[in-house]
């Protein structure tokens, strides 16, 4: 009974913590605007749609790797699919947990998109590298 | 023995500490979360240590099970007081260090004196098990001084992003550990596949702290409000 309890307990609190942890990660990409190329790219201007996110990741897969963001996309996608789950699951019978997972669905989208700005600015400067004499 | 992948998982872990007292010592946090950089370096020392002794005595000699046991307890106790430094850290403008060490240390006697009489009800191996029961009982109540920190946090509106981070990787950590606890003691059949998510989890923390000092500069604000699952 005690351990169901702390089962119980801790699941609920390691949710609200774990959606809080995603949301200070995505946090500092909400207030950086995309590029213009960004922009034309993705189609996005402004506020991303929650469905945008496979297509974006795409392509953000076709440019080269930056290291320092690798950590950050992982958390973030690992937050996407668990919004997936909910929306899929859950979210179908409260229509407000709907459009809430689908709030937080969009700013993954715009956290992917805002790396896909860094990593177009990343290969840049290593193609103007190896273009030096 | 453990198998490659555990040894894997071990240098992971071990690796990942590292780059948090490099990314501390780098980005000068070092001085500032002291006790917290004093856990991670006793971990790599512990790591270090039952490493040696693994393979000197092997996996099922008592030198490593005494030994893994006792510093796990030990180093959960430092855990606790390097989270009673970042609640010092929140409270610093209400000159309430004082009192929250003073709370911190109660409450650790009070953890300890709780788990002591669990044990000495039910067991003939009274030492080894109160440190087991110890390390058990002080990830519960972690976690709990976590959620209450979050929650002083959001109230007290504070928006340091390193701090804020830190606590929120210390809440996903405590709460993963305790909720695997409970796991075993309710399913004590498996308990070697929840033993076996205990290295991974212990990897999580080493890896959100060295993200937190390396990518967030010291002065780098976050609006804690916006992150609370219940949007106040």
């Amino acid at each position: 009974m005690t351990a169901a309890l702390i089962l119980f307990i801790s699941l609920t609190i390691l949710l609200q913590f774990f959606v809080s942890y995603c949301r200070s990660l995505i946090a500092a990409s909400t207030r950086e605007a995309l590029s213009q190329e960004v922009q034309e790219v993705t189609g996005i201007s402004r506020t991303a749609s929650p469905d945008d996110y496979s297509r974006v990741v795409q392509l953000l897969n076709l440019c080269p790797d930056r290291p320092e963001d690798r950590s950050s996309l992982r958390a973030v996608s690992a937050y996407y699919h668990f919004l997936g789950f909910i929306r899929s699951t859950i979210a179908r019978a409260i229509p407000s947990l709907q459009s809430w997972a689908d709030r937080e669905s969009a700013q993954c989208t715009y956290f992917v998109a805002v790396a896909l700005g860094r990593r177009i600015a990343f290969s840049r400067d290593l193609l103007a590298q190896q273009m030096l004499p | 023995m453990p198998g490659p992948l555990q040894y894997l998982i071990w240098l992971l872990c071990t690796l990942l500490e590292v780059a948090v007292l490099v990314c501390a010592f780098k980005r000068q946090a070092v001085r500032r979360y002291l006790l917290l950089n004093l856990y991670i370096a006793s971990e790599v020392v512990a790591s270090v240590v039952r490493f040696e002794i693994l393979q000197r005595y092997g996996l099922l000699s008592s030198t490593y099970a005494y030994f893994y046991y006792y510093s796990d307890a030990l180093l959960t106790i430092l855990l606790f007081f390097a989270l009673s430094s970042l609640y010092a850290q929140v409270f610093q403008e209400l000159n309430a260090e004082r009192f929250v060490q003073l709370g911190a240390v109660v409450l650790m006697s009070g953890t300890a004196l709780f788990s002591f009489a669990v044990v000495q009800q039910s067991s003939g191996k009274l030492m080894s098990h109160f440190v087991v029961e110890l390390s058990q009982n002080l990830y519960f109540v972690g976690l709990v001084l976590t959620y209450i920190l979050w929650a002083a946090i959001l109230k007290l509106r504070e928006t340091r992003a390193q701090l804020i981070q830190i606590v929120l990787a210390l809440g996903v950590y405590f709460s993963l550990y305790a909720a695997n606890y409970a796991l075993r003691n309710l399913y004590p059949s498996l308990g070697y596949v929840f033993q076996s998510l205990n290295p991974l989890i212990g990897c999580f923390l080493p890896f959100a702290w060295a993200y937190a000092f390396y990518r967030l500069p010291k002065d780098a604000r976050l609006q804690p409000s916006s992150l609370a699952v219940i949007p106040r």
